[in-house]
């Protein structure tokens, strides 16, 4: 047990003192992050200015042997900076400055606590962005993209976090700083910075972040298609990558989140569309229109009962807005919701959609589906109300089974929220014990006394083994009919 | 001729025996890049039998094979499709296997665009040093679940585990290429390339040796004109044989005898080095025929935050890789335990005592 005032003491004589909060009153705002139903009050909260304080930091806990939960802007969706009682809550918000705008090289240097969409802003003067665009761009931070390797509505065109990532400057747990990736395409000795990426604060805290930019495309263009049956959208997403189309963008939504969306943001959704399909595609002007016509042709084909090409940029743009709200405007049908963010072979989601269809009816709670169609990575969004006895645990049991069902399919219980706490059950399903000890291993490499997060991400074997005696009722399996990837 | 023969129980016996008996193991595929490296060491283990595409669903976009799997025969199932490996991964003497390409982490003129196998590698069945076979990542575009150990295999030039099988994101291939070209003393190229790249026009590759560059762009003949007239460009014909001559070095500058450095680069660095180069990857990836000290070189390349590897002719036994901070290369080593604790892959293939 580490006591609190003595710590207190010691880390307000390594750094400023408005960088140690730790009255009760004030700790709480830290207690959860984007995951509510997950919450802990850690011991300290440290908000350091720069790398340095977070080495000297980094160095005293190990020393000491204090845990150390990293946090960006706290909006991740897995309990991944869930705090730790007795550990610190390293919080990098203040290391929040973009440190050089390279634009020759197409590269900008940023610290971890920039806001995603920050970069954007700032080098859009010079033509250029920067391509990840997770929902909650306009509050997320690089770093915590970094950590959780974040994706958004444009990665099947323009990659993940991971894709669009050059260096990372890492200090480890015992306070050295290493680097990892360099300033041209590829990096020396083993790829660690890929190793870095969406290891969710479990293997070092990232101090600076070296990302690519990219010439902003010059022409944007939204079609909008209705459908009268999910199965026919899902064929049409088939269609349109069979037909050699690269969209920037291909999005689906069904019912229940059209009608949430409409009535939230008025985009001019159909609400009685089973499904919508939104596909963007951008590029220079004439051949964005040719490709455009192409897909409305694949759409039509495909059995879509409306067609609809944005009339004008701020057409596209509520188009888009109906969608990236999707989250906020389920929330609005119900007093909680729990997000999921399984991914799933495309092929895979008719059969999919229907088991979790089922599963609602059995759960009696609503689900909303958002889906990330050109990549196969699907957001349930179970309503329950947290206030009725024993709800929350229908849900999370709910999502629990979405997740295996992600798995047992040739999926991952994980698209790009993270494991963090949250799916920490399900990791066994999808892994094996002799996995699981390899990220352990792994693990021990960069942190052998298990101080950076711990808990998270990987589940002890002892776990499994209960979660296993608690899921295979009668020797049998879930989703028997299912063959096994 | 396709081949479907899954020999993975025969390869975990050997790997078993050599375990036990800590015998050294050298993994060969196709064999096409036994120049890479350091010198190989030990017991050849041949993956070329273990060879077939196990899944390939275009509309997915994704393929998975097995290790030794040509991959002449994967880029013609992908044809068919219309679709392709977007690395262009290079196949030197007109060979390669999947598993030796993202082993290698080689990546063809296509990069700066398409994308390295480390990017495109979205799972592997691993066969480890212990004789363990191990899943990770799957054949989603995105998973995030656990740590990204298969692409961690992207690169590590087999020291890690024998990649069983391995899931490949692949990508339409574009149904129009076109190659413009240009002459212009060095110190301005970037400067044209840079201008080009900033007006969003898909360049999918570049060439430049001397004052003579070229350019490959991805789209239709009228868009062609357009590009060409706005950039005072010189549009050349019948260039696809001119690319896959430079992806597999078998251009007359990859065939000279003296020390060929391989420098990846951010594409504006200069280095100020007098002797020629040939680049690709608009500047990023620069090639250097030099006898100068290895030292030499690498002291120029790192200052500018790129890094240099003697990719071939010269000293095998030295350093051909650009050495590590003393605590990544601990990390390294350390990561090596993990999945073959007895070091019996590749042994200094990459890295000495590694």
């Amino acid at each position: 047990m580490h006591n609190r005032q003595t710590l207190v003491r010691k880390f307000q004589q390594m750094l400023p003192s408005d960088c140690v909060i730790f009255r009760e009153e004030e700790l709480i705002p830290y207690e959860c992050d984007g995951l509510s139903a997950y919450r802990r009050v850690p011991l300290i909260v440290l908000l350091p200015y720069t790398a340095d304080q977070v080495e000297a930091i980094l160095k005293f806990c190990h020393q000491q042997q204090i845990p150390v939960v990293a946090r960006g802007s706290g909006t991740g969706l897995s309990g991944g900076a869930l705090p730790h009682e007795q550990g610190v809550l390293l919080s990098l918000a203040r290391l929040n400055k973009i440190l050089e705008i390279d634009t020759e090289n197409m590269q900008a240097r940023v610290q971890p606590g920039v806001r995603n969409l920050a970069v954007s802003e700032a080098v859009k003067p010079h033509g250029l962005y920067y391509a990840p665009d997770p929902s909650s761009q306009i509050a997320c931070s690089i770093g915590g993209n970094v950590a959780e390797n974040a994706g958004g509505v444009h990665c099947l065109k323009y990659g993940l976090t991971l894709h669009n990532l050059l260096r990372l400057t890492v200090i480890t747990i015992d306070g050295e700083k290493i680097t990892l990736g360099a300033g041209g395409l590829d990096a020396p000795g083993l790829d660690l910075l890929t190793l870095m990426t969406g290891s969710e604060g479990m293997l070092g805290v990232v101090v600076e972040v070296l990302v690519k930019l990219l010439p902003i495309p010059t022409c944007r263009q939204v079609v909008l298609a209705a459908f009268e049956d999910v199965e026919a959208a899902a064929n049409a997403v088939a269609e349109i990558i069979a037909q050699g189309i690269l969209p920037a963008g291909l999005e689906m939504m069904d019912n229940l989140s059209i009608r949430a969306s409409e009535d939230f943001v008025h985009a001019g959704y159909p609400t009685d569309a089973e499904a919508i399909l939104l596909c963007e595609v951008d590029g220079i002007d004439d051949e964005v229109a040719e490709e455009i016509l192409r897909v409305r042709e694949i759409l039509l084909k495909s059995g879509a009962v409306q067609v609809r090409t944005a009339a004008d940029e701020q057409e596209r743009i509520r188009f888009w807005a109906g969608r990236k709200n999707a989250f906020p405007a389920v929330g609005r049908l119900s007093p909680d919701y729990y997000c999921m963010d399984g991914t799933i072979p495309r092929s895979q989601l008719g059969k999919v959609l229907k088991m979790i269809s089922e599963m609602s009816d059995r759960y009696g709670l609503r689900c909303a589906n958002v889906f990330h169609a050109g990549d196969g990575n699907l957001h349930p969004l179970i309503l329950y109300d947290a206030n009725i006895p024993g709800e929350l645990e229908k849900a999370e049991s709910f999502g629990g089974e979405i997740l295996e069902l992600c798995v047992a399919v040739g999926g991952s219980i994980t698209g790009e929220h993270g494991v963090g706490l949250e799916k920490i059950d399900q990791m066994c399903a999808q892994f094996t014990d002799q996995e699981l000890e390899t990220f352990h291993a792994v693990k021990a490499v960069f942190d052998p006394h298990n101080l950076l997060n711990p808990g998270k991400a990987i589940p002890t074997l002892n776990r499994c083994a209960e979660f296993g005696a608690m899921h295979v009722h009668a020797g049998k399996l879930r989703f028997p009919e299912l063959e096994r990837f | 001729m396709a081949s479907d023969r899954d020999i993975s129980r025969q390869l975990q016996a050997s790997v078993l025996d050599a375990h036990h008996s800590t015998r050294h193991l050298q993994l060969i595929g196709s064999g096409s890049k036994r120049f890479y490296g350091r010198e190989a060491k030990g017991e050849i283990l041949s993956l070329s039998a273990h060879s077939g595409i196990v899944g390939y669903e275009p509309t997915e976009l994704v393929i998975t094979a097995r290790a030794g799997t040509p991959l002449e025969e994967i880029e013609q199932a992908l044809t068919e499709k219309g679709q392709m490996l977007p690395f262009e991964p290079p196949r030197f003497s007109g060979g390669g296997t999947i598993g030796g390409a993202i082993a290698a982490g080689l990546s063809g003129p296509r990069r700066p665009w398409g994308g390295a196998p480390r990017d495109l590698l979205l799972g592997i069945k691993l066969l480890d040093g212990q004789g363990r076979i191990l899943n990770f990542g799957g054949q989603v575009m995105k998973n995030v679940a656990g740590y990204d150990l298969s692409r961690l295999m992207a690169g590590a030039l087999g020291t890690l585990g024998i990649l069983l099988e391995v899931s490949v994101k692949v990508l339409p291939k574009p149904p129009q290429e076109h190659t413009l070209t240009f002459y212009s003393e060095d110190h301005n190229t970037w400067t044209l390339i840079r201008d080009i790249l900033g007006k969003a026009i898909p360049v999918t590759a570049t060439y430049s040796r001397g004052n003579r560059h070229k350019l490959r762009l991805a789209c239709n003949k009228h868009r062609l004109k357009r590009i060409q007239t706005e950039c005072g460009l010189e549009t050349v014909d019948h260039q696809e044989e001119f690319w896959q001559a430079l992806r597999d070095q078998e251009l007359d500058f990859f065939q000279r005898k003296a020390p060929l450095w391989r420098i990846s680069l951010p594409p504006a660095a200069r280095l100020g080095l007098a002797d020629e180069t040939l680049n690709e990857w608009s500047n990023a990836l620069r090639w250097l025929v030099s006898e100068k000290p290895g030292e030499e070189i690498r002291t120029l390349v790192e200052r500018q935050a790129g890094h240099a590897v003697l990719f071939r002719n010269g000293d095998r036994t030295g350093e051909r890789f650009h050495p590590l901070q003393p605590r990544v290369a601990e990390i390294q080593r350390k990561l090596k335990q993990v999945f073959d604790p007895k070091g019996i892959f590749n042994p200094g293939r990459h890295y000495p005592h590694y």
